[in-house]
């Protein structure tokens, strides 16, 4: 979660203020390629590939630390 | 009162925004047209440099004519799907004639490009496969996607190395991987690394689809397109294409050398459930397709007009996509600025594309052109002109045609690769710059 903040605060700014339950387009102001530059952080960050069917269902923070656990465990 | 198309007020801002501002790219529209190169817009005569007309081909003779022929002894339109009311003559030869212009097994005709890419891959790409797609890629590829049932995982623009590290994490999974990419990125007029690519298909054993909609006809000594300009043509196993752009009509397809690439016309969807090329347009594309393994002399007047407008518009300053293609974008992060400098060439008679975020890489403002054959010095001069004017003017870029950065800081990995591509480049004139934009794109997908 530390992690996904770092990226995150990365793209949207030091101000952002991000918990758990931080939607992460609606309430970071993040438009679609900021978002996508973002998830290609994480990717390369965490080792894994995030499918774009995955990312679709993503709203808050918790949602993707929730998926990109999913996926490390699918990958281990 | 609410609306059903509340949802759109966004969109809506947006057209009027543009229109308050002179006038909304959607509502354009050209009374006459006069010539590949001209048509008559709001009474005045306007330099068309914005319409992919490659070849310069849409009015051809042999074309027309052989267009008339089919309206007058096959009728206005099919009617129907292939699969549903049965196939002409003209689309059984055209799909022979595509097979062998490119030297491969067989051909599929779609209605088409943007239906070749949903019908290709999203019937090649089934429930326990993986479409591993570049970020900037073409509106039809991102909604191929949606149509397939594989698992979709982007790999960052034009990055061969992004695209290994994740046919890696796929080791030990059975499904087949199938990258997709283009031969020219139809917002900058950037080229795929191809050989890097195919390198990387290789190492895995992963199937790669290649859509050269904007290089057949443009590249290549008999126009076959990147492919065949790279030599590569043995380690492509699809390619898709549109007729819409060098060959003047419209239309689509895949071609490929596997055995029994019948079976996908029964696979697909928007090759199954729409109707067939009309006898005309089919007729017109066979005249066109005929003639472009011996255009040479177009593509070599081609290239001599892109290098005039690109080497034009970088003299004066202007911010340019990363190498010399018939493509030519002139990169801009002021959104006023664009637009005002597009309704400028457009009140000086020039006509180009404006192309707004998400639907351009990094969040730009591109004004685009393309440049045709058909196109003449003096035509591409006065474009340059009113485009070094205008663009003072707006103070765009500095009297002394300096440049100055309107763009900002861009990211630089994947340029070894990018410039690769634009090595061989046929009859460049112009050295491509060192700054490289990759790395991103809109998720969105491109117009
Ligand atoms: C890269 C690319 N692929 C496919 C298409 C779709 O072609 P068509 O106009 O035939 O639908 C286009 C053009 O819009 C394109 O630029």
């Amino acid at each position: 979660m530390l992690e996904i903040r770092t990226h995150l605060r990365a793209r949207a700014g030091e101000s952002a203020t991000i918990g758990p339950e931080t939607n992460i387009t609606r309430d970071l102001g993040l438009d679609s390629l900021a978002i996508m530059d973002f998830i290609f952080d994480l990717e390369d960050s965490f080792d894994i590939s995030i499918p774009m069917e995955r990312i679709a269902e993503v709203q808050t923070l918790a949602d993707l630390a929730k998926a990109i656990e999913v996926l490390q465990k699918e990958a281990a | 009162m609410s609306s059903i198309f509340d949802k759109f007020a966004p969109l809506q801002e947006q057209h009027a925004a543009l229109t308050a501002m002179g006038r909304s790219p959607a509502d354009i529209v050209f009374e006459e047209i006069i010539s590949p190169t001209e048509a008559i817009l709001n009474g005045k005569r306007t330099i068309l440099m914005g319409t992919n007309n490659y070849l310069g081909l849409t009015f051809d003779e042999v074309a027309v004519d052989a267009a008339i022929e089919a309206l007058k002894t096959e009728g206005t339109g099919t009617t129907g799907s292939r699969i549903a009311n049965g196939s002409y003559d003209g689309h059984k030869r055209l799909e022979e004639e595509l097979a062998e212009f490119y030297g491969m097994r067989s051909a599929i005709l779609f209605s088409t490009g943007y239906q070749a890419n949903l019908g290709a891959i999203a019937a090649l790409a089934g429930r326990d496969d993986y479409l591993l797609i570049d970020a900037d890629s073409h509106a039809s590829i991102y909604d191929a996607c949606r149509l397939s049932d594989a698992q979709v995982i982007r790999f960052r623009h034009n990055d061969p190395e992004n695209l290994d590290r994740k046919l890696k994490r796929l080791d030990g999974t059975t499904g087949s991987k199938i990258i997709v990419v283009e031969s020219i990125y139809s917002m900058l007029g950037d080229m795929v690394p191809l050989k890097a690519f195919v390198e990387v298909k290789k190492k895995y054993g992963a199937y790669l689809l290649i859509d050269e909609a904007h290089s057949l006809g443009v590249l290549g000594e008999k126009g076959r397109g990147l492919c065949e300009h790279e030599d590569l043509e043995d380690d492509i196993d699809f390619i898709t294409g549109t007729f819409s752009k060098s060959i003047g009509t419209v239309g689509g397809f895949l071609v490929s050398n596997l055995p029994g690439l019948d079976i996908v016309r029964f696979a697909s969807r928007p090759y199954m459930f729409t109707a067939s090329p009309p006898p005309s347009v089919v007729a017109s594309a066979r005249k066109t397709l005929s003639r472009i393994a011996g255009a040479s002399d177009l593509r070599k007047q081609l290239w001599e007009n892109a290098a005039q407008l690109y080497n034009g518009l970088k003299s004066a300053g202007f911010e340019l996509g990363p190498t010399l293609s018939p493509i030519i974008a002139i990169r801009l992060s002021d959104a006023e600025k664009a637009i005002a400098l597009w309704n400028g060439l457009l009140d000086a008679g020039v006509y180009t594309n404006l192309a707004l975020p998400p639907a351009t890489p990094f969040g730009w403002y591109l004004l685009r052109s393309s440049i045709s054959a058909a196109h003449t010095p003096e035509q591409i001069a006065l474009a340059v002109d009113v485009c070094t004017k205008i663009g003072k003017e707006l103070g765009l870029i500095t009297l002394s045609g300096s440049k100055k950065t309107e763009t900002g800081k861009l990211q630089v990995n994947g340029a070894k690769a990018l410039n690769g591509a634009s090595e061989k480049h046929p009859f460049s004139t112009s050295e491509p710059e060192s700054v490289v934009p990759t790395g991103a794109g809109a998720p969105v997908a491109r117009a």
